[in-house]
């Protein structure tokens, strides 16, 4: 080890040398470099060497608009740059929060994997991870189509508007926008760098939607059903109601028809992406039933213990810093400063959540609980998600506050009265926390943001503020979204469950879910089989490989 | 040759071990173990939900002695692993009819 370290101290010298000597090199290319331009200068005008420019002040002038004759733009290539500009900013934010967005998926797998138990792990994992890769097929194959397919023209993203094509019915004299019909597969017109765009940042809000009953049906839920049902919920229950409230369809346009306000605004997703995900975990839950053990015969809950906290929390974490795309990217627009308002509100209401959760559990059960505490941090988020871009950071902190008492009720409220067993608190997190999302927009939105939005002149104000026609617009929202998202995915759970089945054999969850659903451990030296434990050299191996059977069977639940 | 076995609480190993190894013994082998004795379980909380820890984790050591040494090194972790509360463990003296040192084949107390 000493040989080894002043080896690689002298190593460490000679490299330091090499690169001084690389400096002091191409320091003094410098000089020989104007052999040739002499020579030049000889022949034609004298051009001055290209200067650096370290303070970035002179970086950036007339001579980079283009234009056909060089430094002198007229007036119509000035206006061509800066409508280029202003989408390329819009395209790049919307494009880089999209990024954001899409590293949730890694928050939701570790809170969900943290919050349940070791033998589950690489079943747990598994289905956030490969929700990812089923939603957005899904969403590519139709989804998108049905959800933005007659959004029309993308005011921030410039775009063609070749998303035109809306299946509307007529009711009362007055259209009911429902699904639309253009973008299947991206093929075709949807060719096109806006919709792109608008394709990936819509597919990773759908894909947080569709991970999110994966918490709430955790631990009992079979593989093949959860497989089939990652289609289901990208392809036709999310893009329907996103449709209804960013694609045009007849919940946004409930100010234009009837005078409700702006019609039924939700900024960023309380309740298209949050509450469609906890309304969908909550109608999973109820047909798999709870989890052996969870329930005593006479109905009292018992604790199951997630089996990693800092995993959960670190997940809750990423899940937060994630949201400085959900909700800021929402404007679709890196040139609307409202962002600033919104990545405020954002942060202040998880913030208050997190508090007000921790506090409660401390107040009426003597610990500030850290899975709940967590909880609460996230059901600021969620509820902060629909009003973020439309109130003072005042109402921001007030609404992650009340979200955070708001969801250890909920919790206690689905756990001891309704008897659905979540084991990570998804159903109220985001089903309970995103309809008071929707809500609380309804109430506090003040009228500095938002004119024109949905097409109704003037800004967005809530109650307080004097438009009650815009609460009643955002409680019909949930309402619908409760309906819809409920009964749909009732109906297709017990299908699931009549056909394919939908829960694990009763062993099977006894033991784990790992071995018999993956076909491996996800902590293989705690609960493997002793050969990997402590032969983890040739012999090991050699054995596993000569006894497969007992990979796949391990004798007893270790 | 007696052989000592001591259930004590995990954050009291270190100390043990020091002072043992200060009073001569050259070896011993832990265990993570779990278990109740007059102590029972306790109980903990979880989203707002008791629910009883039967069996509390503990470190089991054994040591390997000349029947000579057997009162010390007992007193030494009698010593060392108290706290005063209850929980704190129990020590076991067995008799051990001989040893072997696996590369060497030698017997008795120079194995030890």
């Amino acid at each position: 080890m000493r040989i080894g370290s002043r080896w690689s101290w002298r190593l460490g010298v000679c490299g330091l040398a090499l690169i001084v000597a690389l400096a002091g090199k191409a320091l003094s290319q410098d000089k020989p470099a104007e052999k040739p331009a002499d020579a030049a200068a000889q022949a034609a005008a004298p051009a001055p060497p290209p200067k650096p420019d370290p303070g970035g002040t002179a970086t950036g002038t007339i001579a980079d608009v283009p234009a056909k004759e060089a430094g002198k733009p007229t007036l119509v290539e000035v206006a061509d740059a800066v409508g280029h500009n202003r989408v390329a900013i819009n395209i790049m934010w919307t494009l880089i929060t999209g990024f954001l967005v899409m590293f949730m998926q890694a928050g939701f797998a570790l809170a969900e994997t943290g919050f349940t138990r070791a033998k589950n792990v690489a079943h747990t994992m598994m289905m956030n991870f490969m929700i990812y890769a089923i939603g957005m097929t899904g969403y590519w194959i139709m989804g998108f189509a049905l959800q933005m397919g007659g959004v029309g023209a993308l005011g921030t993203l410039g775009g063609t508007g070749v998303l035109d094509s809306e299946f509307t019915i007529t009711l009362f004299g007055k259209e009911f926008g429902l699904w639309g019909t253009k973008g299947f597969f991206l093929a075709g017109s949807s060719y096109d760098v806006a919709v792109f765009a608008l394709f990936l940042f819509q597919m990773v809000f759908m894909d947080t939607a569709a991970t999110i009953p994966t918490g709430a049906m955790a631990e009992r839920w079979k593989f093949s059903a959860f497989f089939i049902y990652g289609f289901f919920i990208s392809m036709i229950t999310y893009p329907l109601f996103a449709n209804w409230v960013w694609g045009g369809g007849w919940l946004s346009t409930l100010g234009k028809n009837f005078g409700l306000g702006h019609g039924y605004v939700d900024f960023a997703g309380s309740s298209v992406v949050h509450m469609v995900g906890g309304v969908t975990g909550l109608a999973g839950a109820m047909v798999l039933g709870p989890r052996i053990g969870k329930y005593t015969k006479d109905g009292t809950p018992n604790p199951i213990p997630g089996h990693n906290i800092p995993m959960a929390i670190l997940g809750c974490f990423i899940l937060a810093f994630g949201w400085f795309g959900f909700n800021p990217g929402s404007t679709l627009a890196g040139g609307d400063l409202r962002i600033a308002v919104i990545a405020v509100n954002t942060m202040l209401a998880s913030a208050a959540g997190a508090i007000l959760a921790a506090l409660y559990m401390w107040v009426v059960y003597g610990k500030p609980d850290p899975s709940m505490a967590a909880n609460g941090f996230l059901a600021g988020l969620v509820a902060i998600t629909a009003p973020c871009a439309f109130v003072s950071s005042f109402w921001a902190f007030v609404i992650g506050a009340i979200a955070g008492v708001i969801l250890c009720w909920s919790v206690f409220f689905f756990e001891r009265t309704m008897k659905v067993d979540d084991p990570v608190g998804a159903i109220s997190v985001h089903g309970t926390c995103g309809a008071w999302g929707v809500i609380s927009l309804g109430l506090f939105a003040d009228g500095t943001y938002g004119d024109g939005f949905n097409g109704v002149p003037s800004t967005v104000k809530g109650l307080l503020y004097g438009d009650p026609s815009q609460l009643v617009a955002q409680i019909i929202g949930p309402v619908v979204n409760f309906g819809f998202i409920f009964g749909a995915s009732w109906l297709f759970f017990k299908l699931l469950d009549a056909t394919i089945g939908m829960r694990v054999p009763r062993d099977v969850e006894l033991e784990g879910l790992d071995v018999p659903e993956m076909g491996a451990h996800g902590y293989p030296e705690i609960q493997g089989p002793p050969t990997l434990v402590h032969g983890m050299g040739a012999l090991g191996s050699a054995r596993a490989q000569a006894v497969p059977a007992r990979v796949v069977a391990p004798e007893g639940g270790r | 040759m007696k052989k000592i076995e001591a259930v004590i609480k995990p954050f009291k190993l270190d100390d043990v071990k020091e002072a043992l190894t200060q009073a001569g013994i050259v070896g011993m082998t832990i265990s993570e173990v779990r278990g109740f004795g007059r102590q029972k379980g306790h109980t903990e909380l979880y989203r707002g939900g008791e629910y009883t820890v039967d069996f509390l984790p503990k470190i089991k050591i054994e040591v390997m002695v000349p029947d000579e040494m057997a009162t010390k090194v007992t007193e030494i972790i009698q010593a060392t692993a108290k706290t005063g509360n209850i929980g704190d463990g129990k020590i076991f003296i067995l008799p051990v009819e001989d040893a072997i040192r696996i590369r060497t084949g030698e017997r008795g107390n120079s194995a030890l």
